[in-house]
């Protein structure tokens, strides 16, 4: 098979899954998962030879794999769709495939495949578990998830959009993807819809998503009116780029009031386009001020969790920004690179604040997650697109890890609540776990390699290598706002990822729940492992070749290939004792401040950063409900319902009511009734009397009807003789 | 030669004859012949109109020609009618067959 039909074929799989777990396999949840997980897994393998393939060919940046064929007539022309893979997607399918798959087996022992089924359990809530029989007495154990089919079918299809964005040739092919992840980003956070919070998330992610979803569709309608195409390859032609570059993107506004909107004047059309799609990116990437979906997503199950936050949705979109980058760069004023790195660095340090004060396991993830997408967007908006490139693979791992890990100690600690039967207590606030550790061994140090990743362990994690090279970026093109803003919130991660694990897996445990916490099923523990060592190993291909010691052991691989997918391949920055020195100390002394606060603390009261203002994530929520939800249901319910919809248009139809009556009584009455009717009547009656007079005629003798024809004809021709003989005088 | 006139008004009094004899008979059969007459009538016009006339314009004989193989049809078919509604009613009498009124 050629790596052209291979590619076409690797998002296949997931929607076949989908369609015949909907379809047929609802009711079996061992074939649904089988279908699921085989499915991801051809597109795994799929991805590892595409992948492999992609790795053999030399300069891939200007021969990638490309396939493509017409889909929509556009005039004279096709509008073609298609898939590439450069070194940028080749990158990306790696982590997509590997953690897509980890996801879906971990899902299996999530649900808890293979135990009873819950006698209170109810579709749209979290199993609560069954009690069985065993040794004589009972007991409580973890029952299967009533809509096991159903999510499995759900991920397929979450697969399928992540695929397709990132095979695409084109930008409407990757909104396609986009989209269908915005939809399965839905359908997920709320898949336990009974519970109201869960609803409000799902309708909240949607909502806020959409809003970026918006601008990005007028920036690839404005992209396609300018070029005439959406192709990467062909926009990304540099003398297009230099045009689209100079150009201003608003002549008249920047020519009549050139004072009045200086910022938005000065917009070339590269600037405004590589602006609009990025909005679609923060929203997608939940970057501030778009960021407040993303918390609440932790409504859905976990696997979900890592699925958006890792896998699929977020990378997405830093993936399309990065897709994106020759445009963001074309653009000679700068000013839309200072937009990007600013949004990027101020939710980094942003949301790494909010994380400090958050108690409950996944949200604190959550918001790292936020606060990490801002490290990629600032190293883009700073231009350093490698170093942008490889957190985000960096962190797909990692932070696929830590998800998945979290759902491991939620469901040891489930494990507990169903011991010990008291189900007032939250088994994801991480001031009910403590000393984990022993219980869940194999938890514990995956989680630890995870969060030391994500902290910047140096030297042997991968999250060091990628953060360190955004850090010494940021300081090797002296942008010195970027660096100081990004290193405090390194430092704020590297202190909020060690509160977490003090919390949860060293000292001792603080509840009784935590004490019976038990490990968690292979089909849980596998995955982990195996994302833990690329949370580890990915590092090294990426080893900067100025580094001291290291570098130059294994060569700068990441560098190499992926700075290929750009048209002019980015120097590698000379070495610098300063970022190395700031990020060694903004992550051993995160880790330690972390360690040395939060070793101690055994309760919420305890802890001194549970600043109101924090924990409350700044009152966004509470502003954002201020200033448009409740417009928008004072919109919907007052001014629309009850002003327009009652007041003005129902006044409106009350009017026509009464007067359409009147005209039609009016019209029956002395027209219909009066003229109509006794016309037609009276045309009835008329014929009715001539029969009924003239039928005496009719004798049926044929002799008299031959006098009565003779008599006629006398009288005619006597007629039409005087007539032509007196008055035509002819004759 | 005889005038155009005598053989007109020799037509105009077999047609009245005829007339008559349709109006005035009461057997079916009869009133058929009357119907006879009054075609042979016609004929004579034609032929008289031919012979007075453009003599190589065929048209009057012809006409005549066609006369005649109407009429043979129209007796043929007119007394099978009569000798059904015979069968039928055991009458020939025309005033007699008067289904056809109100």
């Amino acid at each position: 098979m050629t790596t052209e039909t291979l590619i076409w074929l690797i998002p296949l799989p997931p929607v076949l899954a989908f369609f015949l777990i909907v379809l047929f396999t609802n009711k079996n949840k061992a074939l649904s998962h089988t279908l699921a997980v085989g499915a991801a897994f051809l597109s795994w393998l799929g991805s590892m030879i595409v992948f492999v393939r992609a790795l053999g060919v030399e300069h891939l940046g200007e021969h990638p794999f490309e396939s493509s064929l017409n889909w929509l007539p556009t005039g004279d022309t096709w509008f073609r769709i298609g898939v590439l893979v450069d070194p940028l997607s080749a990158a990306v399918l790696f982590f997509v495939a590997w953690t897509v798959l980890m996801i879906f087996i971990y899902s299996v022992g999530y649900h808890n495949y293979g135990q009873p089924e819950g006698d209170q359990d109810v579709k749209g809530l979290p199993p609560r578990g069954a009690i069985v029989n065993a040794h004589g007495h009972k007991h409580a154990v973890p029952s299967v998830e009533p809509m096991y089919s159903r999510f499995f079918a759900f991920i397929g299809l979450f697969a399928f959009g992540m695929y397709v964005l990132v095979l695409s040739d084109n930008l409407l092919t990757l909104f396609v993807g986009w989209e269908i992840m915005g939809l399965c980003s839905y359908l997920l956070i709320g898949f336990w819809y009974a519970k109201k919070s869960a609803r409000d998330a799902a309708v909240k992610a949607f909502m806020t998503t959409r809003v970026g979803d918006v601008f990005m569709l007028l920036g690839i309608a404005w992209l396609y009116s300018y070029t005439g195409t959406l192709n990467f390859r062909e926009i990304f032609q540099p003398e297009l780029l230099e045009r689209m570059g100079n150009a201003m993107a608003f002549p008249e506004l920047a020519m009549r009031w050139p004072a009045l909107f200086p910022f938005i004047s000065s917009f070339s059309i590269a600037g405004a386009i590589a602006l609009l799609l990025f909005v679609g990116t923060v929203g997608k990437s939940a970057q501030f001020p778009l960021h407040v979906w993303l918390p609440d997503a932790m409504e859905g199950p976990t696997p979900v969790s890592a699925m958006i936050h890792a896998a699929t949705m977020v990378s997405a979109g830093v993936y399309a920004v990065v897709r994106m980058f020759p445009l963001l760069e074309a653009d000679v004023t700068g000013t839309s690179m200072a937009v990007v790195a600013f949004i990027g660095a101020f939710t980094a340090i942003f949301a790494a604040t909010i994380a400090v004060a958050q108690n409950d396991i996944k949200r604190v993830l959550a918001y790292s997650t936020i606060s990490q997408l801002g490290f990629m967007i600032a190293a883009l908006g700073i231009g350093a697109y490698v170093a942008a490139v490889f957190h985000l693979i960096t962190h797909a791992f990692f932070k696929a890890l830590l998800f998945l890990g979290s759902g491991s100690v939620i469901h040891g600690m489930e494990h507990g609540v169903l011991h010990t039967g008291n189900h007032h207590v939250d088994a994801q606030d991480m001031f009910n776990m403590g000393g984990l550790r022993r219980k869940m061994p194999i938890t514990f140090w995956t989680f630890l390699i995870g969060g030391f990743a994500l902290s910047g362990f140096p030297l042997i994690t991968a999250g060091f290598w990628s953060k360190d090279e955004i850090l010494a970026e940021a300081f090797g093109h002296g942008h010195w706002w970027v660096f100081i803003t990004l290193a405090v919130a390194a430092f704020l991660t590297a202190f909020y990822t060690m509160r977490q694990i003090t919390l949860t897996f060293l000292g001792e445990p603080r509840t009784k729940e935590a004490e019976h916490a038990q490990e968690t099923p292979w089909t849980m523990t596998v995955p982990l492992v195996i994302l833990a060592f690329f949370a580890v190993a990915y590092g090294w291909i990426g080893v900067p070749t100025g580094f001291p010691v290291l570098g130059g052991l294994l060569p700068n691989w990441l560098h190499e290939f992926v700075g290929g997918t750009l048209a002019e391949h980015p120097e590698a920055l000379a070495f610098n004792w300063i970022p190395l020195g700031t990020s060694l100390f903004v992550a051993l002394g995160g880790l330690y401040f972390g360690w040395l606060t939060y070793r101690n603390v055994n309760s919420p009261a305890e802890d001194r950063l549970q600043i109101p203002l924090l924990k409350n994530k700044y009152y966004f929520d509470e502003i954002y409900d201020r200033l448009f939800v409740k417009p928008a249901y004072w919109f919907a319910e007052t001014f629309v319902y009850k002003w327009m919809d009652q007041g003005l248009i129902d006044s409106i139809l009350h009017l026509f009511g009464p007067l359409t009556d009147k005209i039609g009584s009016f019209i029956r009455k002395y027209i219909d009734l009066l003229i109509l009717n006794d016309a037609g009547d009276g045309s009835y009656k008329a014929t009715w009397w001539f029969g009924r007079n003239l039928r005496g005629v009719q004798t049926g003798r044929i002799q008299q009807y031959l006098m009565f024809a003779l008599a006629i004809f006398m009288l005619v021709g006597a007629a039409l003789y005087f007539y032509f003989r007196y008055f035509r005088l002819v004759a | 030669m005889v005038p155009l006139s005598w053989y007109l008004i020799l037509a105009a009094a077999l047609f009245s004859i005829g007339l008559f004899g349709v109006l005035s008979r009461r057997n079916a059969v009869a009133i058929l012949l009357g119907i006879e007459l009054m075609l042979n009538a016609v004929n004579i016009n034609l032929a008289a109109f031919w012979r007075y006339g453009n003599v190589l314009h065929m048209a009057g004989q012809v006409f005549a020609i066609i006369v005649f193989a109407v009429a043979a049809a129209e007796v043929a078919v007119g007394l099978a009618l009569v000798i059904s509604v015979y069968r039928k009613r055991n009458t020939v009498i025309a005033d007699d067959i008067d289904l056809m009124k109100w």
